[in-house]
Formats: C-alpha cells, structure tokens, sequence
C-alpha cells in the first residue's frame, strides 16, 4: 500500500512535469518536501516499478504508425506460453497476453501491432503465425477511436 | 499534426524524452546540452510538441498493479444505430481509458480500470443494465507476455 505522501506524489506526477527550469524543485513545493527528496522518491518509484517510466508519452499514430491491429489467435492449451513468447520476441509487437475463452470467443492469445498500413500488419501476423505454427487468427483493425486518456489514479 | 512539421532536432528530443528524462535539478538544460541547443529552446519545443498533440503528456506513467487497481478488456456486441449513445454511457466511467470500434461482431473494444474486482463488477453490472445489452465478454489479462514500455499502457 502506497503511504499519503505517495499517493501525493502519484497525483502530482500524473498531472505533468512543469515546463519551468527546475520542475522537481516546484512540484516538491506543492508537496512539502525538498527537491532532492522527491527525485530519491521518484528513482524509487521506478525501482519499485510503481512508475513504469517518466517522459513524454506521444501520439504514435502522429509518428508514422498509421495501422494498429488486434490480432487475435486461438491457441491450443498446451501451446499458449511458447507462442506467447515467441510473439512478445518481435518488435512491431507492443503486448502480447493471454486472455480466457468464452463460448462464442474462442480466442485466447493477443498481440497488438503497429505498422504503417493495414497491408503491412497483415505481413506481421503472417510472419507470427508462420513462427508459432498457429493458424487460426484474427486481424481486428481499429475503425474508430472512441476514447483514448490516460488514468487518473487516487482522484 | 503531421510528421513535417517536425525538425531532426524534434525527433531526437522525443526519441530521449520518450525514455530517458533527467531526473536532475534541471533537466532540460540537461537535454539541451546533449542536443546542442538551449534550455528555453528545449522548453519551447516542448511546449509546441504539446500544444500540436505529438506530446499527449509529459510526466510519469504509472502501472496500475504496482498502485493496487486491477483491470480488464471488454468486448460488447453494439447495434450500429446505438454506438455513440452506449459509447457515452461506457467513456462516462473515468475508469475507461480506452476504447475502440473493432470490424467483428464483438465490435466495442474498452478497457476498465478500477481500485478492486469488486469494483469493476459493478461496473460493468450497470454498463449491462443501462444499455440493456447481455453481449459483453470480460477479457482479464491471465498471462502477460510483453508491454512494451514506450506505449501507453493498456491492461
């Protein structure tokens, strides 16, 4: 469990990185602590795996990555750890989980992938099933983005 | 919002940033020195990469496990003629961080975060019950096999 103070943090973190010379200096202000206390916090933070980084994040689909895939595949049990790992190795692959079946949905493997066009991440689920040997599979393309923001945790 | 409105020195600073911001008392006279530029020229860049969209958010990106919430991926089966109503109904959870129209029957593709399963429960409980729709699949990540750390995260 995360102390007040923590949570403080988070919520401080969250909202963005101040775009003035000494930006840990002012956030520590808001937190009543030194400078040099909240960078300790925040390179903890990372340790812990709490903040899985501190940066930009950026719009991909703004760098040239047009086309993002679902791919979903149907993997026999006994299959779903090698393949999972043999996916995760490729990098237009930015997740890869297994996730359970349903009646209707027999699909437990799903890996995302970014390529510039739909065509090209039809290549990338072709190399992955020709890698894994899994035939059944699935590209879901995205037709519409009907929200996209980020997680306010402790609000 | 396009790739041409970006100089070399944009990108090598979102390639860093993306990754690697100081953790320094000031960490944009850091970045600048190894772009061979200013401090306030890197806080004006920025500052521009935000206000164009290519910058969503500078600061930390946290992962939810690690803060104690839990989450999943849902898939609903959505008329055409209702998705903006019931997509309103779903994005008015401030624990829904993305989601998506996908070409398959399943075609409303979100993702719920919420402080307990218990929570996300009762969520999805009244998701079902406003929208009178039955046709939900609850997809709980089982095994993760990547994230890749330079993309949002998604659960």
């Amino acid at each position: 469990m995360l102390t007040e103070l923590e949570k403080q943090i988070v919520r401080e973190l969250q909202k963005g990185l101040p775009l003035v010379s000494q930006p840990y200096l002012e956030l520590s202000g808001r937190l009543g602590m030194s400078e040099t206390e909240l960078m300790e916090k925040i390179k903890e933070f990372l340790e812990r795996g709490l903040l899985r980084r501190l940066g930009a994040a950026v719009r991909h689909q703004d760098l040239g990555y047009v086309a993002n895939a679902m791919i979903v595949w149907e993997v026999p049990g006994e299959q779903v750890l090698q393949a999972g790992q043999t996916m995760s190795d490729f990098a237009e692959v930015s997740h890869c989980y297994q996730r359970p079946v349903y009646a209707d949905w027999p699909y437990n493997l799903f890996t995302m992938v970014h390529g510039q066009d739909e065509a090209a991440c039809q290549k990338i689920a072709e190399r992955l099933s020709q890698a894994t040997g899994i035939k059944k599979y699935k590209l879901l393309f995205s037709t519409a983005e009907l929200k996209k923001s980020t997680m306010k945790y402790f609000v | 919002m396009d790739l041409e409105k970006l100089d070399q020195l944009d990108k090598k600073l979102l390639n860093i940033i993306q990754t690697g911001f100081p953790i320094t008392t000031r960490p944009y006279r850091e970045l600048a020195e190894k772009l061979a530029t200013s401090e306030a020229d890197i806080i004006n860049r920025i500052e521009r990469l935000q206000k164009i969209g290519v910058i969503r958010r500078l600061g930390g990106i946290f992962d939810s496990r690690s803060l104690g919430y839990t989450g999943t991926l849902c898939a609903m089966q959505v008329p055409e003629d209702r998705i903006d109503e019931v997509a309103a109904v779903i994005n008015s959870y401030p624990g829904i961080t993305h989601n998506y129209l996908r070409e398959h029957k399943y075609n409303m593709w979100f993702t719920l975060l919420a402080e307990s399963k218990e929570r996300i429960q009762e969520i999805l409980l009244e998701i079902k019950d406003v929208t009178a729709i039955k046709q939900l699949i609850v997809l709980p990540a089982e095994n993760i096999f990547k994230i890749k750390v330079n993309f949002d995260t998604e659960v």
